[in-house]
């Protein structure tokens, strides 16, 4: 079992959602974030006052995967997510010890 | 005991309140003096009578009168109730956009407050220091209580419409000149403060100044026996210096708001601005063309500069940012507007309409250069932008009223005189520049004195950690948005 985290380009969004469906991946948790690396933000003026926005709009996708469908996810991601351009976003990967399912307590793969 | 003098001063006032409608004459009924034409189609409607041809005809002239008048009424009524919403809900969504989030209602309150506070200064006795009387400096008490004025015209101001709807009118300017002031000391000024501060204000800057620029026999009044005839047709002089000089001396007084100008502080919703912005344009048209105080066509002269004005001002402050930035905003393009609205108030009655767009667009790249880079060179933490629009703007179109205004639109020095520059009569450029000046230091004086006069009773500016938590919660116990409720 995985988690895979993708931070994501909202604008790239519906695309990446619909690929994962189209390879079986239904669940996955969205938060919308707000944060960089090292795409630098833009200026907005407001009446001659230039302020700088350095913390840019992203969408962060979180789903847990058995380990067999990881691969095929993370491939899915970098395809649909991706426009060349820095701020693109990142995939982090972690090992997951446990899953349970609230409703009926069933634990591990069969919880997701 | 800052605090124990507010409460006396709260406790005085509901006094006085209740005590009105003992002092206070009955106004008379309008039904008694203002339906000559009701009794007029009975005794017209006997054909064969012994009615004599005058008879008729002095009935015939009744009736034009009384015809014109409910002409002149039933517009002066809509403009005074659009005046009315340049306050609120204009003004306060314009402001309301432009501060940060948690001090939305701060600044809001602080207009609707004035709607209600001026309206019954005015009442008791603002209208008769303004209007009453003919002294130079200040008009008397003889209106206090709104004495005497029903539905009887007062002809020195406006012959065809009832005194009662001439004072109401000219409420509304009261209102607006001090909520303008907001603009300057928001998001760091005292609630209690600001109520003392601004009532003050305009008992002793706004009401000598409208009486010394509109009032019969006031010192700068161009058509009732001025010193110095200032050309003024809706407020140049009277709203906009006014409250734009009182402003920055606000501004300067508060001192900046904590973390400016290091500290980003851009506007929470330019969407309310935009509103508001909307909603000022045209309530704007019953400030300056309501200024007529008649239905006649020197209203549709002053409606028609307005709004050319304020279109070219939009556009040249765009075309600034356009050239300066590389892109123009929204918030430009309103600001634009509103800078164009203010120079042309003082015009609106006296110009044709090209030298309107000449005043509005020469005023949409002052104000722009004011707030832009003005107010970064001197430092000053005007926050909205009152000076540089009001102060700024107001002074501009003052001046250019002495260049632009013209008989052939608005013979008010008598028939065939000629007006301002363009008619060649170019020694009104300089009346116009006494009335700035004197307009000016009034408020400068004025405002600097009561601001000390109200920083020792209840201090002007919050702490600063009431400031950094913000004045919605701080000054009145409550938030603009409580989206997850």
């Amino acid at each position: 079992m995985m988690k895979i985290e993708a931070i994501i380009q909202p604008s790239r969004f519906e695309s990446v959602k619909d690929a994962l469906r189209e390879i079986g991946i239904e669940g996955m948790t969205v938060t919308e974030v707000r944060g960089h690396g090292r795409q630098k933000g833009h200026t907005e003026v407001y009446r001659g006052r230039e302020y700088t926005v350095d913390l840019l709009p992203k969408l962060k996708l979180e789903m847990v995967l058995p380990d067999p469908l990881v691969q095929r996810a993370v491939d899915t991601i970098l395809k649909t997510a991706k426009t060349g351009k820095i701020g693109d976003g990142k995939i982090f990967l972690s090992r997951v010890d446990e899953a349970i399912r609230i409703r009926n307590e069933e634990r591990g793969e069969n919880a997701l | 005991m800052k605090h124990l003098g507010w409460k006396k001063c709260c406790f005085l006032m509901t006094m006085v309140l209740a005590a009105v409608p003992l002092l206070a004459r009955q106004i008379p009924s309008s039904a008694a003096t203002s339906s000559p034409g009701a009794a007029l189609t009975t005794s017209a409607a006997a054909p064969g009578s012994s009615t004599t041809v005058n008879d008729k005809l002095a009935q015939l002239d009744q009736r034009v009168t009384a015809a014109q008048s409910a002409g002149d009424n039933a517009w002066m009524l809509v403009s005074a109730a659009l005046v009315l919403m340049m306050t609120g809900p204009g003004l306060a969504l314009f402001y309301g956009g432009l501060v940060r989030r948690k001090n939305t209602l701060a600044i809001m309150m602080q207009s609707f407050l004035l709607m209600a506070l001026i309206s019954v200064l005015w009442a008791l006795v603002g209208y008769s220091l303004c209007f009453g009387g003919n002294g130079p400096v200040i008009g008397g008490f003889e209106h206090a209580f709104l004495r005497g004025v029903g539905a009887e015209p007062n002809p020195d101001y406006a012959g065809t419409i009832p005194q009662a709807t001439f004072m109401i009118y000219q409420l509304m300017f009261a209102i607006i000149t001090p909520a303008l002031i907001t603009g300057a000391t928001a998001e760091r000024m005292k609630f209690s403060g600001t109520v003392l501060f601004l009532t003050l204000w305009f008992l002793v800057v706004y009401a000598p100044l409208a009486h010394m620029v509109w009032g019969k026999g006031g010192l700068l009044n161009a058509s009732l026996g001025g010193k110095f005839p200032t050309l003024d047709f809706a407020g140049g002089t009277v709203v906009h210096i006014s409250s734009g000089v009182s402003a920055l001396v606000c501004a300067l007084y508060l001192g900046k708001r904590t973390g400016y100008p290091k500290q980003p502080m851009p506007p929470h919703s330019l969407v309310l601005s935009f509103i508001g912005a909307c909603l000022l344009w045209v309530g704007w048209f019953g400030f300056n063309a309501g200024s007529a105080l008649a239905a006649n066509s020197l209203a549709t002269s002053a409606f028609v500069a307005t709004h050319f004005a304020t279109a070219a001002a939009a556009i040249s402050w765009s075309l600034a940012e356009w050239f300066k930035n590389g892109r123009p905003s929204a918030l430009g393009a309103i600001s634009g507007a509103v800078a164009g609205l203010v120079a042309i108030t003082p015009a609106a009655g006296f110009v044709g309409p090209m030298p309107a767009l000449a005043i509005g667009f020469i005023a949409g790249l002052v104000c722009y250069w004011m707030v832009t880079k003005v107010k970064s060179i001197f430092g000053y933490d005007d926050a909205l932008d009152a000076f540089g629009v009001h102060g700024a703007g107001g002074t501009i179109g003052a001046l250019l009223t002495g260049v632009f205004a013209q008989q052939v639109i608005n013979p008010i020095f008598g028939a065939g005189k000629p007006v301002g520059g363009m008619d060649g009569h170019w020694g009104q450029l300089g009346n116009q520049l006494v009335g700035v000046l004197f307009a000016w230091s009034f408020a400068l004086v004025g405002t600097i004195v009561l601001l000390k006069v109200t920083d020792m009773i209840t201090g002007v500016r919050v702490s600063e950690t009431e400031e950094i938590e913000g004045l919605d919660i701080t000054q009145h116990g409550e938030e603009a948005y409580n989206l997850e409720s």
